[in-house]
């Protein structure tokens, strides 16, 4: 059923004298519990029907591409944590990897696949997260505990990595920060081998759930065509069933050397996005348990010593890294002048850094493409004709996150 | 044009060659650098120039990645709008540049062709000043409407901002 269609627009409004109606411009936000941080979105209405929908951005901006160009390619890694706050270790994973195809530098194997159990970790923290928090819009609370359970598990393995449990920064240009330990690797492999029954926990919940079904089945519906014609990514694009997967097209990390799949949707709506992003979980607590079996041995960083600050233990006994350490801190290192842009399959969708570079230790241009910027694009055209009831599942289903929207 | 150095010459990519044979007048060259095409056009033809883009079977580039403007303080074309371009079929990129000067920074607006570049070429707007024409909604959009002190990224404007913040007793300088 195409709910477009059948939907009446001003211009073929019944005509009933005796009962006035009016359009109602209701301000949704910015404080509302349920728009993921300060977003508002002014709405049109006519009754409980939305219109027109016109997203206000910006209450989280802070200039985050203006900052870049005054500090080096290094010190902007923290700041890249905060654009996405749930998912700070791909933030970081998109930038090192674009940073490092400027510089055309590659890294270990070792490091590769560190990197991608990272960040599929990461995927699984963020696909709990936006979860339980869609569940949690919708009406059902329970889901939310059961998805933070297991979520706290994993934001402890990385307090364990790094000492962080959010603004991670534990990438680095050349590499990753440091290498796992024991425990890790032992806490992941019983988290990977106990992870698929959580699944079916949170599918017991939700699956047979009448409420759930009919609040996502048919509601937010976008065609293949226009996904892409609006610029949507990640599992927002792949629910209406187009094979976009970067991790696919222009594998990076260790995704080639593990067997997986891409999830696809069929009919576009928010119910199959959220199949999308159920089955993406089990894919990749499958690729976490391959990599974690294959790990090579070998360095966690690569040796460039131009760009890549030696390992610590060089740095006190060896006194060219020593050299290299304190330079790479005071005055960081020159990129080659050129400009690139490199996409990452983040979990909100496709995560790039275009930088241009005029051979400083500084970016002359650095921008951000972020997903969740990109999916409020397509808000309008996807919430109209829809009830406002069903505009805060549409949030949910982007999964917005409004740092990496406002910037 | 010259091809800066580190970079090699795109100018004999099919993509490259196609847009050149088209609007050989508005082509101004192509550079390859780590993989990445980018076409370097007049802005005039780059209106149906993407619209080869998207249309052209061999071409098919359906999918709007991103939209960028650098800012060259002190060159006679001061201004670059940067659109990137992915086809998801042919799996392959290219991306768009064209230069704009400071008197005359206004541009054709993509968004006809490509509904998701709405947001983005606002953006572009938003932060370096950049008009585009025919664009449905030009207003600002993550700087409040009413906003009057420039376009921030503008490599003139101060990195601590403008406005407000002169008046602060307790600041020196």
């Amino acid at each position: 059923m195409d709910v477009k269609e059948t939907t009446p627009t001003t211009e073929q409004k019944p005509s009933l004298p005796l009962l006035r109606t009016e359009e109602l411009l209701l301000n949704l936000g910015p404080q509302h519990p349920s728009t993921h941080g300060v977003l508002k979105v002014v709405l049109t209405l006519e009754g409980e029907k939305v219109i027109k929908s016109d997203p206000v951005l910006g209450y989280l901006h802070r200039g985050v591409e203006k900052l870049a160009e005054t500090i080096t390619y290094n010190q902007f890694i923290p700041h890249t944590d905060r654009l996405d706050y749930v998912c700070a270790m791909y933030n970081n994973f998109a930038y090192v990897r674009a940073v490092e195809k400027l510089l055309g530098i590659t890294i270990p194997e070792r490091s590769e696949y560190l990197r991608t159990i990272v960040a599929e970790v990461q995927r699984i923290i963020g696909h709990l997260f936006w979860l339980g928090t869609q569940a949690l819009d919708i009406g059902a609370m329970t889901v939310f505990f059961y998805t933070f359970r297991e979520r706290e598990t994993l934001l402890d393995i990385f307090d364990e990595l790094c000492g962080a449990r959010l603004t991670t920064s534990w990438y680095r240009v050349g590499g990753v920060e440091r290498d796992f330990t024991p425990k890790i690797i032992d806490d992941l492999y019983k988290f990977v081998a106990d992870f698929p029954s959580k699944i079916v926990e949170y599918d017991t919940l939700l699956v047979n759930n009448r409420i759930w079904l009919a609040r996502t089945k048919g509601i937010a519906v976008i065609s293949g065509e226009d996904a892409v014609r609006y610029g949507l990514s990640g599992s927002t694009l792949r629910g209406s069933g187009v094979d976009y997967d970067i991790r696919k097209v222009a594998p990076y990390g260790a995704y080639d050397k593990v067997q997986w799949t891409v999830p696809l949707g069929r009919n576009g709506d928010t119910y199959d996005r959220y199949w999308v992003r159920m089955m993406e979980l089990h894919e990749s607590n499958k690729i976490i348990k391959q990599c974690l079996d294959q790990l090579p041995q070998g360095d966690y960083k690569a040796y460039v010593p131009q760009v890549v600050a030696p390992p610590k233990e060089r740095v006190f006994t060896d006194m060219e890294s020593m050299i290299y350490q304190f330079k790479l801190y005071s005055k960081g290192f020159n990129a080659p002048p050129g400009d690139i842009y490199c996409g990452t399959e983040a979990h909100k969708g496709e995560l790039g850094f275009y930088i241009v570079s005029r051979g400083d230790s500084k970016p002359y241009r650095l921008k951000i493409r972020a997903p969740s910027f990109i999916h409020m694009g397509a808000f309008d055209y996807m919430a109209k004709g829809y009830m406002i009831a069903d505009v805060i599942t549409i949030f949910g289903t982007y999964d917005i996150v409004m740092g990496e929207c406002d910037r | 044009m010259k091809i800066p150095a580190g970079m090699e010459d795109g100018g004999s990519h099919p993509v490259a060659e196609k847009v050149r044979e088209r609007f050989p007048s508005a082509f101004i060259g192509a550079t390859l650098f780590r993989g990445d095409l980018s076409i370097h056009l007049k802005k005039e033809a780059l209106f149906e120039a993407a619209r080869l883009l998207r249309d052209d079977p061999a071409l098919d580039f359906d999918y709007p990645v991103h939209v960028a403007s650098v800012d060259d303080m002190g060159a006679p074309e001061r201004f670059e709008v940067i659109y990137d371009f992915f086809s998801i079929r042919k799996k392959h990129q290219v991306r768009l540049k064209t230069r704009l000067s400071e008197d005359d920074c206004t541009v054709d607006s993509l968004t006809p062709l490509w509904e998701g570049l709405n947001f983005m070429e606002r953006e572009v707007y938003d932060m370096m000043g950049i008009k585009f024409n025919n664009h449905p909604d030009l207003r600002r959009i993550l700087l409040p409407d009413e906003y009057d002190e420039g376009y921030p990224l503008r490599k003139n404007f101060p990195i601590e901002g403008r406005g407000w913040r002169d008046t602060f007793e307790f600041l020196e300088s």
